[in-house]
């Protein structure tokens, strides 16, 4: 048994290995900046889904609000660098600003949101998406309204543009990784879980629920905002409509859906799957409607033939393969009672 | 002997209908006392609003001498009060092992110690690594009672500890609340299974339309014309009775 474990351990360490080998020598092997472009949004958006899974896979909090700590994060770049005249490779000192962006703003929305559960939280999320793109369109004089906001120019060769934000957007998806992992194996993150399953029954056990769910979910949003601010300097433009997409929120449940809801892997899986597959559909059809239409068609089939994601899906068959022949369920070990008098069925007084 | 619980004049209406009418009950400390009466009678409701899962609309409800009225769930558990339910809710998608650390009050090893050794006391610890999702009805009802038991609480309130289990399975129950009860620790516990109540309680106290209409030692209990007229719906010829 502990060989079987031992061995399993340094089966995942050394794929752990190679899977660090592959993606620091990716950029060197593929270096044409239309590779190393789909390697950076892949990147993007593994980050960033971990972060969003960190709250809503774990807790089972659906959250559609996402791009509000993404779009804020970008606006924060933008705006900060405009405001304090920051040009060049400096720009880069703002991203904490930007994470910075995306905790303040998750206490008040956490605060309100997960008052209510379920389908209530959704629509609660949603609505705050629309009054933050909303503002993104109205306060022109902040945000450019419906121009925009330019990045500071960086003095970078396309080719060192890209691979430099290759291994920015892969810093970002592993500690994003790396903060799930622990937050995973953290007393709150089996809390988390524990109220996925049953949040009433977590309460009922001395977890203070509101805490744990307002702590990751301030963290799940620090991420994101940062991740924001980086993807902000590479597309080097924000536009209200882009930063705070509708799209992006349903990417990410598609994402986490398909690899597996609240498993570490699954939406990285689903981030390295998807947002590939669109970008190569919105490039190869110019219409961009025809990579949404197939999104959505992708998310029925999921929902329809694996519907608790690739991971999950793998591992439980990996199981049912290993355990074949067993018992189901085993039989608790109860001895029968010798002297019946003893027993609660006695039916006398003690 | 020490009032450990006490629920004074607790009244609890859903809408139009009365769940608990000045529900007044005692459990001493170091007791197992039973809480017994018909389908609707309240005994849940006492149970839901002692746990802090309902508020009550009027009375009090003491640990020793602390107030714990209308306190939410989690500050009830934390004073020392723990309780399983009639229809088992553990956590599914979590290990067995897992679903003891919730409870816990620490992280570490002491504390999956601790927990282990509960399992051990269930009769489950061979099941710790499994889905609790996986196990049979009585395992969770066995596991329910042993994360309650993880944090050490002063009082546990089981709500049908014997319900819908085998046998056996009610003797292996019986026999660890009567373990625990000798170690010093306070039950409550809300049964239909009356040989079990009466074969392991000190006082049983009997509600009927959300008010206590008699309590004491299960000897007395069970031949009190007040209790038969609850659980048969009807008055007893008085001459029948004598």
């Amino acid at each position: 048994m502990t060989g079987t474990v031992s061995r399993r351990r340094a089966a995942a360490g050394l794929a752990l290995v190679l899977l660090a080998v592959v993606a620091i020598v990716f950029p060197v092997v593929f270096s044409s900046p239309v590779v190393t472009n789909y390697a950076v949004y892949a990147l993007i958006f593994v980050a960033v889904v971990t972060a969003w899974n960190m709250f809503s896979g774990f807790s089972g909090y659906i959250s559609l609000g996402q791009a509000v700590f993404f779009g804020s994060g970008a606006y924060a770049v933008g705006i900060a660098a405009k405001a304090w005249h920051i040009n060049g490779v400096g720009v880069f000192a703002l991203l904490p600003l930007a994470a910075a962006v995306g905790a303040v703003i998750a206490v008040p929305f956490g605060l309100i949101a997960l008052r209510v559960r379920r389908h209530t939280f959704i629509v609660v999320t949603i609505a705050v998406f629309f009054i933050f793109q909303l503002m993104a369109f109205n306060l022109n004089s902040f945000t450019g309204g419906t121009i925009g906001m330019s990045a500071p120019f960086l003095p970078w060769t396309p080719t060192a543009f890209n691979d430099r934000f290759y291994y920015i957007t892969l810093a970002c998806a592993v500690v994003a990784v790396v903060i799930a992992v622990l937050v995973r194996r953290s007393r709150a993150g089996l809390q988390l879980r524990a109220i996925r399953d049953d949040e009433d029954r977590a309460r009922g056990l001395g977890v203070r629920t509101m805490r744990v769910k307002l702590a990751v979910f301030v963290l799940s949003a620090t991420i994101t905002g940062l991740v924001g601010g980086v993807w902000f300097l590479y597309l080097t433009q924000v536009l209200p409509q882009s930063g705070f997409d509708p799209l992006f929120d349903l990417s990410l449940v598609l994402m986490a859906f398909l690899g597996g809801l609240g498993t570490i892997s699954g939406p990285i899986i689903g981030a390295l799957i998807i947002e590939p597959g669109q970008l190569y559909l919105t490039i190869r059809y110019t219409n961009g409607y025809v990579s949404e239409i197939l999104l959505g068609a992708l998310f029925l089939l999921i929902v329809l033939f694996v519907p608790r994601g690739i991971v999950p899906t793998a591992g439980e068959w990996l199981r049912r393969v290993r355990t074949r022949g067993r018992p189901a369920v085993p039989p608790v070990p109860t001895a029968p009672d010798p002297d019946p008098a003893r027993s609660g069925l006695s039916g006398g007084t003690r | 002997m020490t009032v450990l619980l006490r629920t004074e004049g607790v009244r609890k209406a859903y809408g139009g209908v009365h769940a608990l009418d000045t529900c007044t009950v005692e459990v001493d400390e170091g007791s197992v006392a039973g809480l017994i009466g018909p389908n609707g009678s309240g005994k849940t409701t006492l149970f839901n609003v002692i746990t802090g899962y309902a508020k009550a609309d009027a009375g009090h409800v003491y640990l020793a001498d602390r107030n714990i009225t209308n306190v939410s769930p989690d500050k009830v558990f934390a004073l020392g009060i723990g309780r399983t339910f009639q229809l088992t809710r553990i956590f599914a998608s979590l290990t067995v092992l897992e679903n003891m650390l919730v409870a816990s009050r620490h992280g570490g090893a002491t504390a999956r110690k601790r927990a282990m050794e509960q399992l051990e006391f269930v009769g489950i610890a061979g099941h710790h690594a499994e889905l609790a999702g996986t196990l049979s009805y009585g395992q969770r009802k066995l596991l329910e009672l042993a994360y309650v038991l993880v944090a050490d609480p002063a009082v546990v309130l089981l709500d049908e500890p014997a319900g819908g289990v085998n046998l056996s399975l009610v003797n292996h129950i019986a026999d660890r609340i009567r373990e625990l009860n000798a170690a010093g620790k306070t039950f409550l516990i809300v049964e239909h299974n009356m040989e079990f109540v009466m074969g392991l309680c000190d006082q049983v106290t009997v509600l009927d339309s959300g008010t206590v209409v008699a309590s004491g030692p299960p000897g007395i209990i069970r031949t009190d014309r007040r209790v038969l007229n609850a659980y048969l719906g009807e008055d007893l010829d008085p001459a029948e009775d004598e």
